[in-house]
């Protein structure tokens, strides 16, 4: 009973984990470019989703909604402001603007709500669910994060496979300059992945915080380190490989923190992550090609 | 050009994204009393005519900003509510000027430098003991006499002469809780969870173990956790399942309100015991505290104690910071108090050397006839190690506020 336990907990830190990682994924696969200030639209996400519920009294619903908006409008913002004007420049460059722009996002958030945590209420407060007897129960926010995560990838996979938009990530995926001679809006389409993964890290943000309910500025960083691991994990680039490789990074957290040691969790993980790369340098559903959305 | 005023258009957006986010933050934080980097400084109120240039510099570290907060915040408004009095007295006039360390040890040095370039002929400081660490070997090397409020771990003590507690040392506070939680029989079997990448909570749970074995206390569960840890399931699954039915928590309040909504959300209540660290679970912004209803603590301090001087801190301290003072306000307040007692006691005058200041209060400190009625304790006296002795008093969280026990 306490390996399922272990198991449901972990599938749920990896679900987070999993949807963070989308959106580093999408991103690489489709401006080949690493967003490290991606943890701290994360954080961005939970703060604005704070205010409008514990500040201003509005519902949890209004909360998400204006933390998925305004979020999905900061990464475009950051997009044009930070990145668009490097996109010539050597991909170094780019890295390092990504963790200036991280730090300036952590600044901001210092100087606005000062660096004391905040404690954060739960968006989602129904009853737990039981089984067994009441011996196994499954919180609410561990049953909305698998949920939400399985919904995102689902949806992600219908946009990219199904869609015109899609298509056309997929082609600037492939190859920038053809898809730009084949009329189609290169940095457009950049734009409109940045803000789908901007509206993703808001939505981790949110559950995040519900799962984690404590706020602070720097309470991106280590979910972001851990969720571009799980990328790299699963495939970096390839959208059911971020799904993949989230969940298996919380599984093997939980259960290795429960079953080995709490103080080696993290060592485990990225010892996992050294083997894998070894074993398959693509990562776990990366394809030799790695010039997938 | 027109690209360069689409970035500048772009910058401003973000920044009106900002300003107007701070602007829905409505309720500001009250905890923290200066902005980051400033620090604050308190001067004397020149009431008699000499006191401009003549009053005793001190200086004071703590976290005003950061993760640690509360604690610096406390211990700088409780030291300013000593400082008025002390000055209205008459007799001593004491300047306090408060720096930022952000509870961090490189933070803590800068903020040292800072006061020795000021002037500071005492440190009162630093609240936590990681920049006590770092700091406390500067001020013994410079000779400047050091009293900390609150830094509780040996190590900021030892081998240094002029280095005092005014708190319980780690190990005294982990040898208190077993022998509390044995004399009142709270709890047979016991889960311990620490986090072992801090000395303060590895400190209290070694001394604790072991006196609570002497005393005959089961320990059924011991888990620990590291400092980005957010996720106690495991810790708690192994509480429960060992049948634990009190969790002994010898850490800081932060991770504690996670383990405490954590449990809930798994519906495991232990009775909950916890350490002068916990201290500021309460005042955590949003904080549902229901969720801290039961727990109880170890401390010096009790807000709720009937003597006519506690009741006029508190008082006093409502009207100024309009909260109710913790017992690391109280440390502040008794360092400022243990200060003016023994630089009278050693004819301290504000023009003496921090050297000379040093020595004499060295002597004061350690001589057998001296002793300091608190908050945090009657008749405190110190060893030449440095430590203090008082007794600790046990206090419970009722309805919001802090109860005493006994």
């Amino acid at each position: 009973m306490d390996f399922i336990l272990h198991l449901i907990n972990g599938i749920s830190l990896g679900s987070i984990y999993a949807i963070i990682a989308l959106g580093y994924t999408m991103v690489y696969g489709i401006a080949k470019m690493l967003n490290f200030a991606h943890g701290d639209v994360i954080m961005v996400g939970g703060y604005i989703s704070f205010v409008v519920t514990a500040n201003l009294g509005l519902p949890p619903a209004v909360a998400i909604v204006a933390a998925v908006a305004v979020c999905t409008a900061l990464g475009v913002i950051i997009e044009k402001l930070a990145y668009k004007p490097l996109r010539a420049a050597p991909s170094l460059a780019v890295l390092i603007t990504a963790i200036g722009v991280s730090y300036f996002l952590q600044n901001a958030a210092l100087l606005i709500w000062s660096s004391n945590p905040k404690s954060y209420s739960s968006m989602f407060s129904f009853e737990p669910l039981r089984l067994f007897n009441n011996r196994l129960s499954i919180t609410s926010v561990t049953i909305v994060t698998v949920v939400t995560g399985i919904v995102v990838m689902a949806a992600l996979t219908l946009i990219i496979s199904k869609t015109k938009m899609g298509k056309a990530m997929r082609a600037v995926s492939e190859d920038k300059d053809a898809a730009q001679l084949m009329g189609i809006g290169v940095n457009k389409t950049i734009s409109i992945t940045f803000a789908i993964g901007s509206g993703l890290a808001a939505i981790a943000g949110v559950l995040l915080a519900s799962a984690y309910p404590i706020i602070m500025p720097t309470m991106g960083s280590m979910p972001g380190i851990k969720a571009f691991t799980a990328a790299v994990f699963g495939g970096i680039g390839s959208v059911p490989g971020a799904m993949l490789g989230g969940i298996l990074l919380g599984v093997i957290e939980i259960i290795g923190r429960a079953y080995i040691s709490s103080e080696l969790s993290d060592a485990i993980v990225f010892s996992v992550l050294i083997i894998v790369l070894l074993v398959k340098p693509t990562g776990l559903l990366g394809k030799k090609i790695n010039e997938k959305v | 050009m027109k690209k360069y005023r689409f970035q500048l258009v772009a910058l401003a957006l973000i920044v009106s994204i900002f300003t107007l986010a701070a602007c829905g933050g409505g309720t500001v934080t009250t905890t923290t009393a200066a902005p980051t980097d400033s620090g604050a400084e308190t001067t004397a109120p020149a009431d008699n005519g000499d006191a401009e240039g003549k009053a005793i510099k001190i200086g004071g570290i703590g976290p005003l900003t950061g993760a640690a907060a509360v604690y610096g915040t406390a211990v700088y408004n409780g030291s300013k509510i000593a400082l008025e009095e002390i000055n209205a007295l008459g007799d001593l006039q004491f300047e306090l000027n408060f720096q930022d360390d952000e509870h961090d040890g490189e933070k803590a040095v800068n903020a040292y430098n800072t006061l020795k370039d000021w002037g500071m002929q005492i440190l009162n400081g630093t609240v936590t003991t990681t920049p006590a660490n770092s700091v406390t070997p500067e001020s013994f090397a410079d000779r400047i006499f050091a009293l900390t409020p609150s830094a509780s771990s040996p190590t900021v003590v030892e081998g240094k002469d002029n280095v005092f507690q005014l708190c319980f040392s780690d190990d005294n506070q982990g040898i208190a809780a077993a022998q509390y939680i044995a004399d009142k029989n709270l709890g047979e079997k016991i889960a311990i969870i620490y986090n072992n990448a801090d000395a303060y909570s590895t400190g209290i749970y070694e001394k604790f173990a072991s006196e609570a074995t002497a005393k005959g206390l089961e320990i059924v569960s011991t888990t620990t956790f590291t400092d980005d840890t957010n996720d106690f399931n495991v810790q708690l699954t192994e509480a429960k399942n060992a049948g634990a039915d009190l969790l002994f928590l010898p850490i800081y309040y932060q991770p504690a309100s996670l383990i405490l909504s954590q449990s809930k959300a798994m519906e495991y209540s232990p009775k909950i015991f916890g350490v002068d660290g916990m201290d500021g679970i309460l005042t955590l912004e949003n904080f549902d505290t229901t969720l801290a209803e039961g727990v109880m603590l170890l401390t010096p301090f009790v807000a709720d104690a009937k003597d006519e001087r506690t009741k006029a801190f508190v008082s006093k301290y409502q009207e100024q910071f309009n909260e109710i003072p913790n017992q690391f306000a109280a440390d502040g307040y008794d360092v400022m108090y243990a200060l003016y007692e023994a630089s009278k006691k050693a004819g301290v005058t504000a023009e003496m050397t921090a050297e000379e200041i040093n020595d004499k209060l060295i002597e004061v400190f350690t001589s057998a006839d001296f002793s300091v009625d608190g908050l945090t304790g009657a008749a405190m006296t110190w060893s030449e190690s440095g430590e203090v002795s008082k007794q600790p008093k046990g206090m419970v969280i009722e309805d919001g506020a802090y109860v005493g026990m006994d």
